[in-house]
């Protein structure tokens, strides 16, 4: 079975700052993947390479068996055209460390605005489903308020459910709760692990711990643009073996030491 | 910190009562002196204005109406209308063109900000009303090659198309600068998120990017609206009619000329007002989802004289307490 991603030796420079430095990565259908690691490390840049908001330098990066960017002919690559990338990344649902949500828009237009714009629902049936995703994340009563009259958490729920709303082979998520409230992180966190459990392929970049170690398959701890270690949550989390891997962990796990 | 050791705060366990506080508003003298010298030259302004008969207000009455201000009335909104959609159309396309990441088209969208804001709307008026002067045929063709159709430019290009030429290219000039800030002012996050969701350019533009810039171009665009409505009185440099020069060509036979450019100048201030207005709740639209409430003005008569608003106590506003 062709995994969801699939990323070989991927290189990524900023200028003349090397960010991702060759790496190799693979999720399954059903994975929880969780990115840890310090600032810096280059998490955010991989995570973003994968819905190709960011073009990678070198190495061969797939979803769903497709290259993501671009187009085989022979042994030349052919960059895809805007269009034909939209096309891509429709698939690939992501959640920002801002929300982003759409301000000018109620929490239900946020989510259906995709489905009408981009699948071309109608949209009594896209505002139907836009409510009962907006219930899932437990929102139901706020889908007519603005982004501006939600807290940050309830924003973030509605951002996920504007990313399930595509019906995504895939979920992104870039620190989903870096930019909340300590009491509202809970709620978006609770949200995520029932979209795991429902079987959803996620790749999250996080510095929960706690959450990594309950809901991900796999833990992949980077540093310096290099995956330092990998492994199962009990393992890189629980009994990591580099030295760089633990120093971190000693420093989320007890920031007052 | 440096209190008195006997001015200590209340204990805490002593039950506070929730009274709404009572206190004696400060009294702002020096607002109340002000207040009195504003009011004082508002009377002398407007008892000379009244009283002073060269400015024959019956002839103001008389005019007010009648039927060639009211054609040129006409003529003025048909001219700003018409040349703001030209400006404001235009101003889009040339701002989409100048955030191009094509060189030459944002290149060209420069050059024509440039040139168009770089000469005065009188000259280029005056310009297009002489075309002719240097284009005498404007046709259909393929360049350096066989014309299908042309026409003489002074049949195509009369006083009225002249008028909406200069008008409308000039404003379409500052338009594009002014959407250009509104496009820029909305947040990197918002493309990135159409994006990921898979939305076209053209259609993140018109659905995400546009809406949220209008909140920035709407207030610079009322503006614009409103010089428009005046700067129209320039056509008068070619002769083409509007409500300017339908007090002109009244008062020149007359020779009533305080009273008509009183009556010109009402009918601007009543435009201008409307659009005001207009504006407002334009301005109200594009700003839905901004604001978690709206916010509660304080009364002028508080700000003024220090009364709380909704009181019924009025001039002892509480005073006698002590």
């Amino acid at each position: 079975m062709t995994p969801v991603v699939s990323a070989q030796r991927i290189c990524k420079s900023f200028g003349r700052v090397e960010v991702l430095k060759g790496i190799d990565l693979e999720v399954h259908e059903r994975e929880v993947l969780c990115l840890i690691g310090p600032s810096g490390s280059g998490k955010s840049t991989l995570l973003r390479c994968i819905n190709h908001l960011e073009k990678i330098d070198a190495g061969r990066l797939y979803v769903d068996g497709e290259l993501v960017g671009y187009r085989q002919r022979g042994d030349k690559l052919h960059e895809l055209r805007e269009k034909e990338i939209a096309l891509q990344r429709k698939d690939i649902g992501m959640v920002f460390q801002r929300f982003n949500l759409f301000p000018h828009m109620t929490a239900v237009e946020n989510v259906m605005e995709a489905p009408v714009q981009v699948r071309r629902e109608p949209k009594a049936q896209a505002r139907q489903r836009a409510l009962e995703l907006l219930e899932r994340v437990g929102l139901g009563d706020k889908a007519f308020n603005y982004p501006g009259q939600l807290s940050g958490g309830q924003q973030q729920r509605v951002a996920i459910a504007r990313a399930l709303a595509m019906q995504p082979k895939l979920m992104l998520f870039d620190e989903p709760t870096s930019a909340l409230d300590p009491e509202l992180v809970g709620d978006v966190l609770g949200v995520m692990k029932q979209l795991a459990k429902d079987g959803m392929t996620m790749v999250v970049v996080t510095h929960e711990m706690q959450f990594a170690r309950e809901v991900a398959d796999t833990v992949l701890f980077m540093d310096g643009g290099v995956v330092v270690e990998k492994g199962p949550p009990e393992q890189v989390i629980g009994n990591p073996q580099h030295e760089r891997t633990k120093s971190f962990l000693a420093r989320v796990l007890n920031p007052n030491s | 910190m440096s209190q008195n050791p006997e001015a200590a705060p209340p204990k805490p366990e002593a039950p506070l009562d929730a009274e709404p506080i009572r206190a004696v508003p400060v009294r702002h003298y020096g607002r109340w002196a002000a207040g009195l010298v504003i009011l004082f030259l508002a009377f002398i302004v407007v008892r000379s204005v009244v009283t002073n008969d060269a400015l024959h207000w019956p002839v103001v009455g008389e005019y007010l109406f009648d039927y060639r201000i009211l054609q040129g009335l006409q003529n003025t909104l048909i001219l700003t209308v018409i040349s703001m959609v030209i400006g404001v159309v235009g101003g889009i396309l040339l701002a989409i063109m100048r955030l191009s990441p094509n060189p030459l088209m944002s290149g060209a969208a420069a050059v024509y900000i440039w040139l168009f804001r770089g000469t005065p709307v009188l000259t280029q008026l005056v310009i297009w009303n002489f075309l002719a002067l240097a284009y005498s045929r404007i046709g259909l063709g393929i360049p350096f090659g066989p014309t299908f159709i042309s026409w003489d430019t002074n049949t195509l290009i009369n006083l009225f198309t002249a008028s909406l030429l200069g008008l409308g290219l000039n404003e379409a000039a500052y338009m594009a600068e002014i959407v250009r800030g509104g496009i820029q002012s909305v947040d990197g996050g918002q493309l990135e998120a159409a994006s990921a969701l898979g939305m076209k350019r053209t259609t993140t533009l018109r659905r995400i990017i546009l809406p949220q810039a209008m909140r920035v171009i709407i207030p610079p665009t009322g503006n614009e609206t409103i010089s428009m409505l005046k700067t129209t009185s320039l056509v008068v440099a070619i002769g083409y009619f509007e409500l300017m020069v339908a007090a002109q060509s009244i008062y020149s036979r007359n020779l009533q000329t305080v009273p008509l450019l009183i009556v010109a100048a009402l009918w601007y201030l009543f435009l201008t007002s409307v659009l005001t207005v207009g504006q407002y709740f334009v301005e109200k639209y594009f700003a839905r989802g901004t604001s978690r409430e709206v916010v509660d003005r304080t009364k002028w008569g508080t700000r003024m004289f220090g009364f709380k608003a909704g009181q019924g106590g009025g001039g002892q506003g509480g005073g006698s307490t002590a």
